[in-house]
């Protein structure tokens, strides 16, 4: 098969995964996320399990050791069927306290302690990094396979070159879907949807190759039945520690492992997913192991004595001359190593950003938190992890020399991670867990790991000395990497896994016996491990009234984007029964807030940026202990009183709300009759002079034409102001015909940005658009649009105050909606009017100023909701800023 | 607090769905002792045991837990809108999902 071919095949086949991607990146943007969330995808997507190793790997595994190959996928199909007793848990807890990944789940867990944080994710790292090098090299194996496999010859470019362009690749994937939003919670629709496929190619290539084996090769099952019986594994000698071992170890990779705890419980976490995939998960790895033995053994007959078994999935097709099914299996392998190197990445630059860069910067910076651009910070941040935990395993890939056994290699990581175990079982379980016994814990596991088995495992005298493997650390002859206080008869991974488990293990219960946690850390272990009991625990009390709520919005804003920050502020303040876009900064509010913002940045860095702002939260251990000791009498007692108060309190909220505006409307209503009567005057006063001048006769042809020329401008002065009356007691009884067709917005604010043009001609303004973003075509009354598009604009000439004024256009369109944004850089309007500029002769400025009847923005709210639209204030965005929100098609019901 | 609220007995139908969630976490230790039991046979009369029929049994041990997971998963999705644990004690509870 030629190279070229091959390299098309892979070409091709990581354009229909981008095309796969970026559909559904487009369906959730547009709020159609229905199927993309089904169980079925979900299932698909834990198919990550199954990278390189269980595909090209688990066949060599065979080949050496028989069916010890299925431990690996034995563990997890245990911890699946049991869903019950911990993965249920454990998703719950993920969606509740939106959880980011597995160091945010710890680190929460443990009083939001970022140290916690800090250690998780660099175990993660580590222990990634020769998983990530298992995947180069399986990638980098398979094609060599078909460099030197066929009478072409073509020759294999550079092995690391090939390594090189591998990583290379996945890292510019990974960018571009895994961190291109910062949304809500870490869920990447695109990626994930990607990796469903992949799922099916895997399956489907490792199945076919199976069928051919067993059908094709070896005669059907019964005979292939027979053969494995007579083959050089037929007969298999059980290791009771490695069988035993091994299951242990997997299961806990299942749980613990980053990319599954990513798709597990951060993607997607949801019980009735999980109902599915308790089996539906375990069946995909049976049928994945299903052919591995019949493979192996008609690999090991057939092919010649040296060949490497890791490859035989590809060699075996080839050898037979079945190219296609051999590019099959190698797109197969291509998509095991692709999609968990994808996720992997993604969720390990999530930890880093989240648990390193970030709170590192907020240390350094500690105003950034309020003002800075925090979004970017995290993106770049999490672009750059991707990049360095890609070169770390390429790194580890070229000095491990690339020639172990694959499943070697992922026994190590998995080790590695089955670290975490210990805290993330016990932290789910026992209130008494503590955060100083989960940073012994994990530390001591972290280290005995890296001593007995991660560095040990790039040979003798590369990370430890020869002397070392020898007499042990620094002489003392019980301090071997691999004979660890005298047990020397265990298989070293046997022996690493033993040690540092029962170490880390017993680190973490003694430290918990002996130490006292914090008032956070026993609010979270309570939220924790009674998950399932009333969600009453939980907000931790924010002291009331402290925080101004805009500049919560300002930092909520920076992290969460200006749309959704927006949207959960304003439906917020409806909830407490007020208008607009702030809502009090009641304890429930923030505590929310800082859940909210969790689920971008991780538990640690919401609660010390919300601390910034709020001060220290205020409970103390007295405190906890109070409330722990009311009766459930009391509490519900109080509930219901409690609820009974905020319907009270919200009735009465709005009703002084409605009071307000009344009173400042019945002012407004005085002040603007004697204003109307002005404006009516001033016209009447000069047309009735001049016409009595003009009566008198006797006067120059030019004076009569200038006299005739006032009395002409005051009339249509007057004219104007009842127009403007008339159109809005129109459009106020729905009463008004629209004209609908279809329009391009980018046109309409051209037309509005010429007419507007003539108030204040003397303002040199900058206009700031996204041209792009503009062209949008709608279906609406053109020309009231561009009524109120002029409304804007002028009102942002006439009254932004600033030197150099400046008016941002922004314009998106979101779910079947148009919004379009006018944002000045002026001072913008004080909070205590923002509530009635749309009311009609509401006038901020005194009228010599304003120069018209403060009826502008009156019509412009009424245009609008004749549009089947809105107009809204934005506060919080430096300087006067209102939306225009319009349906993409206005309804003919509505017109 | 709710201990105090639940009955001492329960309904037929509560009584049958707290029976299956019990089967939920016995199955896992039904599974595990099942797959140890290769090792068992390892110290019977031959060293070596047969690749072919170990095989056969893991393969079989494996569906039977994939079926009995596949029978009891909607089940035990099924109150998933009720609480947790409570049954009909817990069922006037309001969800309160944050």
């Amino acid at each position: 098969m030629p190279f070229n071919l091959l390299v098309l095949a892979c070409l091709s086949y990581v354009v229909l995964l981008f095309i796969v991607a970026f559909v559904a990146e487009r369906r959730a943007a547009l709020g159609r996320i229905g199927w993309l969330r089904s169980p079925v995808v979900y299932t698909l997507s834990l198919s990550i399990y199954c990278t390189a190793w269980t595909f090209y790997g688990a066949v060599g595994y065979a080949a050496r050791s028989g069916l010890e190959f299925v431990t690996i996928y034995l563990g997890p199909t245990i911890v699946f069927v049991g869903w019950w007793l911990l993965l249920r848990k454990l998703v719950r807890i993920g969606r509740q306290q939106r959880v980011t990944s597995i160091a945010d789940l710890v680190s929460s867990r443990f009083g939001k302690s970022n140290l916690l944080g800090v250690v998780v994710t660099a175990l993660a790292v580590v222990a990634a990094t020769p998983y990530i090098a298992l995947q180069l090299q399986s990638v980098t194996l398979s094609f060599g396979v078909f460099a030197s496999g066929t009478p072409e010859g073509w020759a294999l470019p550079d092995r690391d070159a090939t390594a090189i362009w591998v990583a290379g690749g996945l890292a510019l994937f990974t960018i571009l879907f895994g961190t291109r939003n910062l949304d809500a919670k870490e869920q990447h629709h695109g990626v994930v949807l990607a990796i469903a496929v992949e799922a099916v190619v895997k399956l489907v290539a490792l199945l076919a190759v199976g069928i051919f084996v067993v059908w094709g090769l070896g005669g059907g099952p019964a005979a292939v039945f027979a053969r494995i019986d007579a083959s050089a594994i037929g007969e298999w000698q059980v290791q009771p520690g490695r069988w035993t071992g091994l299951i242990f170890v997997s299961a806990a990779a299942v749980i613990c492992l980053p990319r599954m705890f990513q798709v597990m419980v951060v993607e997607d976490g949801d019980e009735r997913h999980m109902a599915l995939a308790s089996w539906a998960f375990p069946l995909y790895l049976l049928l994945m192991s299903l052919f591995i033995v019949p493979i192996a053994v008609v690999g090991l007959e057939r092919m010649p004595a040296g060949a490497n078994p890791d490859m035989f999935v590809l060699t075996l097709p080839l050898a037979e001359g079945q190219g296609a099914l051999a590019m099959l299996a190698f797109l197969g392998g291509f998509s095991s190593a692709t999609s968990m190197v994808i996720v992997e990445s993604i969720a390990l630059a999530t930890m880093v950003s989240n648990h390193v860069v970030m709170p590192l910067w907020l240390r350094l910076r500690p105003k950034a938190a309020i003002s800075g651009d925090v979004r970017r910070i995290v993106l770049l941040s999490r672009r750059l992890a991707i990049v360095g935990v890609l070169t770390l395993g390429y790194l580890y890939y070229r000095m491990s020399g690339g020639s172990a056994a694959l499943a070697s290699i992922g026994l190590i990581a998995f080790v590695g991670m089955a670290q975490v175990l210990p805290v993330l079982v016990g932290g789910l379980y026992w209130r008494g867990a503590t955060k100083a016994g989960a940073v012994a814990g994990l530390l001591c596991g972290f280290a005995v790991w890296a001593f007995t088995l991660y560095l040990p495992s790039f040979g003798p005298d590369a990370a430890l000395s020869a002397a070392t493997f020898e007499q042990g650390l620094g002489g003392i002859g019980w301090l071997r990497p691999q004979g660890l206080f005298g047990v020397e008869a265990m298989d070293p991974l046997l022996h690493a896994l033993f040690w540092s488990l029962s170490l880390n293990t017993a680190a973490f219960c003694l430290f918990s016996l002996l130490t006292f946690p914090g008032p956070v850390e026993r609010m979270q272990g309570a939220a924790f491990v009674n998950v399932f009991d009333a969600e009453s625990a939980g907000s931790l009390g924010w002291s009331r009234g402290r925080a101004e709520p805009e500049a919560l919005l300002v930092m909520a804003q920076r992290i969460l984007g200006d749309e959704n920050a927006l949207a959960l502020f304003a439906s917020e303040a409806r909830a407490q029964g007020k208008e607009g876009f702030l809502p009090d900064a009641t304890p429930d509010f923030v505590a929310g807030l800082e859940r909210r913002l969790a689920g971008s940045v991780g538990a640690a860095t919401a609660h010390a940026m919300i601390s910034q702002i709020v001060g220290r939260a205020t409970v103390s251990v007295e405190d906890l202990m109070a409330v722990a000791n009311e009766t459930a009498q009391i509490m519900e007692y109080s509930a219901r009183l409690e609820a009974q108060q905020e319907e009270l309190t919200r009735t009465a909220t709005q009703l002084r709300e409605a009071n307000e505006k009344l009173q400042q409307l019945s002012v407004q209503k005085d002040a603007f009759l004697s204003q109307i009567s002005h404006e009516l005057r001033t016209p009447m006063t000069s047309i009735r002079a001049f016409s009595e001048i003009l009566t008198e006769g006797d006067l120059p042809p030019e004076i009569v034409a200038n006299y005739g020329r006032i009395i002409h401008e005051e009339a249509i002065r007057l004219t104007r102001l009842l127009d403007d009356l008339l159109d809005l007691s129109v459009l106020e009884n729905g009463s008004v015909q629209l004209n609908v067709g279809v329009a391009n917005i980018q046109q309409l604010i051209d037309r509005a940005l010429a007419a507007a043009g003539q108030s204040r001609p003397e303002r040199n303004f900058l206009i700031v658009r996204d041209l792009p973003a503009e062209n949008i075509f709608v279906r609406t009354d053109p020309d009231r649009l561009v009524q109120v598009f002029i409304n804007l604009v002028s009102n942002a000439r006439k009254y932004c105050d600033a030197k150099e004024p400046e008016l941002r256009i922004k314009v998106r369109q979101r779910a079947g909606r148009v919004s379009v944004d006018f944002i000045d850089n002026g001072s913008g309007i004080p909070k205590q009017n923002q509530a009635i500029i749309f009311e009609k002769f509401a006038r901020l400025t005194d009228q010599t100023r304003a120069g018209g009847a403060g009826l502008g923005l009156a019509i412009c709210r009424e245009v609008m909701a004749n549009l089947g639209g809105a107009i809204n204030y934005l506060p919080g965005q430096g300087g006067a800023a209102f939306r225009v929100t319009l349906p993409l098609r206005l309804d003919r019901k509505a017109a | 607090m709710r201990a105090r609220r639940a009955p001492l007995f329960l309904k037929r139908r509560s009584y049958r769905r707290r029976r299956l969630r019990d089967a939920a976490r016995m199955l896992p230790v039904v599974g595990l002792f099942l797959l140890m039991l290769p090792m068992l046979w390892a110290n019977g009369s031959s060293e070596r045991q047969s690749t072919a029929w170990d095989g056969l049994f893991v393969f079989a041990v494996w569906s039977g837990l994939l079926v009995a997971a596949a029978a009891m998963a909607p089940g035990l999705s099924e109150e998933q809108g009720a609480d947790g644990e409570g049954g009909a004690a817990a069922a006037g509870r309001p969800q309160d999902d944050a």
